[in-house]
């Protein structure tokens, strides 16, 4: 579907990168044509924001489902999808089908899975799959064990201008951990691995990616250890970039206190201090990018106990809400959140989106940042309510959302 | 026999339902120190009337309880069904290895079978932490968790408690708590539930507790259970009131924690030499099934006078009877006790 008429956002505050300045928004065939103190012209549809806020819509980096009811929720009108489906995205037919699944009102930019069958072995056709229109590569879940193939993979999207997405967990450490090992692991009894293990995986893969000149991102980190080793690599020059889920910097390993599987994540809820570590990291730029890491899980996969639940929690229609939590924390201004979870990923991404810049694509969202709702996870539009936020009361919410100028 | 105040008890815990409010047995962490004190003393009557010929009360009778057991078990499944005999109850025993689990039912459809059935009380072993909490959650009847994972086995810690309080009695001593009394656990504490209610029974009834593995079977943290965590038997050994082994639990090591059983015994394996390290009358405890020639020597195990192993086993029946008196209160409509519970789910 196509925009069929110019349409004129007044009234509202603009979510600039540099910041927030009263405005207005005009949209032509999709794209943004004008910003800031213009007005709407003949024929043009206009809408009267009421001093709401006009922002990008969200660029959903490293989401394991193409579930659009929550992602339009949440005001997310692009994601990046994971490698992880069932059959893996390793194979071009698939990538090409993924990246047209979600047309016309939600764009899906499939992550290549950098192995085949995501078994950290053998290499996948990345090329193939790049030019079928995958933004990246990822090697899913799981960490690559073999360095070897790591390194290969490494140069080989290195060549291509793909970024790696990694996932930062020593396997060998980490075992069939459900939990971080310390005092709350230990309590309930369940298999548990150090937070170590996440900066052994980090340290290793900056190192390989050094030698390799290949851009990676590490799609959650979520350990303080992990995190100095990042900001030490960034201040090398080093092309990487980390990211987190908002369940990480909301909540501890205290959540799971009830063996509650909502808070059974991959990786694990962490101890306090590391809940800290992150949100010094987003605060001071450690941190790019804030994704929804969406996996909805239903009862077959969530209603059996903690150590033998599925990880994941559904997080796409929270995740506006959490970052905003950040800005009234005063951890972050208004304009980083949407550098976070919009302009961030659509530049690792490659994509015109992410932020109000004229040309950029009609992707917008209307915000009422401070309208109070109650997360319930009966009453979610995801195909399932897994939310470890659930009952939890928040602010912030998506009240209009446009893909390419047309109204969603 | 079920009589809720005793003259000799009174004051140590509030009257009637109150005593104990809870509807479930799921851990000792739930348990406040005077709720733990309730069930070990409405224990008392039990161990009597078990040591008499006849070994009988009815005051279960007519009341279904359900041992479902999702991991191997025999002593302590043993122990609940001679414990809800006793008491009157009829015991029905079902093994996951011969059920619908095998089938692919899941843990949610068989406990609502099994509620659906109207088990007065249901015990439950099974081999995830937490699953027994998961399972008290979707039933009407009290639950009692018989072996979590390597989360709890409340039933365990309490007769543990038991048994140390009565051979602390036979000594000549009050045993009514631990306070100023060092016991030390010993083997993979890591994999242990036992371990786990232990510590929390023996800290919340004032012992100074010490938990003793290789690095690789000692859970992180554990210092934050109000123990201390040594690493050397000889040394945590010393001036010990009380020592508790436990067995490798090999069946839930995730590849190699230990070289090989004989160098496990050489480091932490408790003799009689190793024994004399400890105070001079210390107390031997294991909660089976033992290895002998392991964990603990044969002339250990055997010690008259130090050894309570077999103590052990007796009072688990007791505590056992003790608990499904307990909790079926408020189902047989005993007088005071019929007020509201806390459902079992942590707060």
């Amino acid at each position: 579907m196509k925009q069929l008429k110019p349409l004129t956002i007044t009234g509202g505050r603009l979510a600039l990168a540099d910041g927030i300045s009263h405005g207005a928004v005009r949209l032509i065939d999709g794209r943004i044509v004008g910003l800031g103190e213009i007005s709407a012209q003949d024929g043009d549809e206009v809408l009267d924001a009421r001093g709401q806020l006009i922002a990008p819509g969200l660029v959903d980096f490293g989401v394991f489902a193409v579930d659009k009811p929550a992602f339009h929720f949440g005001g997310i009108t692009r994601a990046a999808l994971m490698p992880d489906q069932s059959p893996p995205l390793d194979v071009p037919s698939r990538v090409r089908f993924v990246a047209q699944s979600g047309k016309p009102d939600f764009w899906v930019h499939p992550l290549a899975g950098a192995t085949k069958g995501l078994g950290g072995r053998e290499l996948a056709e990345i090329g193939l799959m790049r030019d079928a229109g995958a933004r990246g590569v990822a090697t899913g879940r799981q960490w690559i064990g073999d360095s070897g193939a790591m390194l290969r993979l490494l140069q080989y999207a290195a060549m291509l201008d793909l970024v790696v997405v990694c996932h930062a967990e020593d396997a060998g450490l980490a075992g069939h951990a459900a939990a971080t090992a310390g005092e709350m692991a230990t309590r309930l009894g369940l298999p548990s691995a150090p937070a170590e293990a996440e900066a052994l995986a980090v340290a290793r893969d900056i190192a390989l990616a050094q030698m390799a000149g290949a851009r990676v991102h590490f799609r959650q980190v979520t350990t303080r250890g992990a995190l100095d080793l990042i900001r030490q690599a960034k201040a090398q020059g080093c092309p990487v970039t980390a990211g987190v889920t908002p369940a990480h910097f909301m909540l501890s390993d205290l959540a799971t206190m009830d063996f509650r599987t909502f808070a059974r994540l991959s990786p694990p809820l962490r101890p306090e201090s590391d809940r800290e570590a992150v949100r010094e990291a987003i605060s001071d730029g450690t941190i790019d990018v804030i994704s929804s890491g969406h996996d909805p899980r239903g009862p077959e996969g969530k209603r059996l106990p903690f150590a033998d639940a599925e990880p994941g929690m559904a997080g796409a229609e929270t995740l506006l809400a959490m970052v905003l939590t950040l800005v009234r924390d005063e951890v972050i201004e208004l304009p980083r959140a949407f550098d976070l979870v919009a302009a961030a990923p659509a530049r690792l991404l490659g994509v015109e989106a992410g932020a109000l810049i004229e040309g950029y694509e009609a992707d917008i969202a209307l915000i009422d940042p401070d309208k109070p709702w109650v997360i319930d996870s009966r009453k979610m539009e995801a195909s399932a309510g897994n939310t470890p936020f659930d009952g939890q009361p928040t602010q912030g919410r998506v009240t209009r959302l446009w893909k390419g100028g047309v109204a969603v | 026999m079920t009589s809720t105040e005793k003259s000799s008890f009174a004051g140590r815990y509030p009257a009637g339902g109150a005593a104990f409010p809870h509807r479930d047995l799921l851990g000792i962490g739930q348990l406040e120190r005077h709720e733990i004190l309730y069930l070990l003393d409405e224990a008392e009557q039990w161990v009597e009337l078990n040591r008499q010929a006849t070994k009988h009360s009815d005051a279960l009778g007519g009341l279904t309880i359900i041992n479902a057991f999702f991991e191997n078990s025999t002593r302590t499944l043993l122990s609940f069904e001679i414990a809800g005999k006793r008491l009157g109850a009829d015991v029905v025993n079902m093994h996951a290895a011969q059920s619908s689990v095998k089938k692919g039912e899941t843990l949610i459809d068989t406990a609502i079978t099994l509620n659906a059935m109207r088990a007065d009380a249901i015990v439950i072993r099974h081999g995830s932490s937490g699953a027994v909490a998961l399972i008290a959650g979707k039933v009407d009847c009290p639950v009692l968790n018989a072996g979590d994972g390597s989360h709890e086995h409340p039933t365990q810690g309490l007769l543990d408690a038991l048994a140390l309080r009565h051979a602390l009695r036979a000594r000549g001593e009050s045993g009514d708590d631990f306070t100023g009394m060092t016991v030390t656990i010993c083997g993979d504490i890591l994999h242990s539930r036992v371990a786990r209610s232990n510590v929390l029974c023996l800290t919340a009834l004032g012992a100074n507790v010490r938990v003793c593995a290789p690095p690789a079977l000692m859970p992180a943290g554990i210092e934050r259970m109000g123990v201390t965590p040594f690493h050397n038997f000889d040394e945590a050994l010393a001036g010990s009131d009380a020592v508790m082994m436990l067995r490798l639990q090999t069946e839930r090591m995730d590849g190699q924690f230990i070289p090989s059983p004989r160098e496990y015994r050489h480091l932490y394996g408790l003799t009689r030499s190793r024994l004399a390290k400890a105070a001079p009358d210390a107390l031997v405890m294991h909660p089976g099934p033992m290895n002998r020639g392991v964990e603990i020597d044969s002339d250990v195990a055997d010690m008259a006078g130090r050894s309570i192993i077999t103590q052990q086993v007796e009072m688990g029946v007791a505590i056992r009877m003790a608990a499904l008196d307990v909790l079926t209160r408020r189902a047989r409509k005993v007088p005071d006790w019929s007020d509201a519970v806390n459902t079992g789910r942590w707060a």
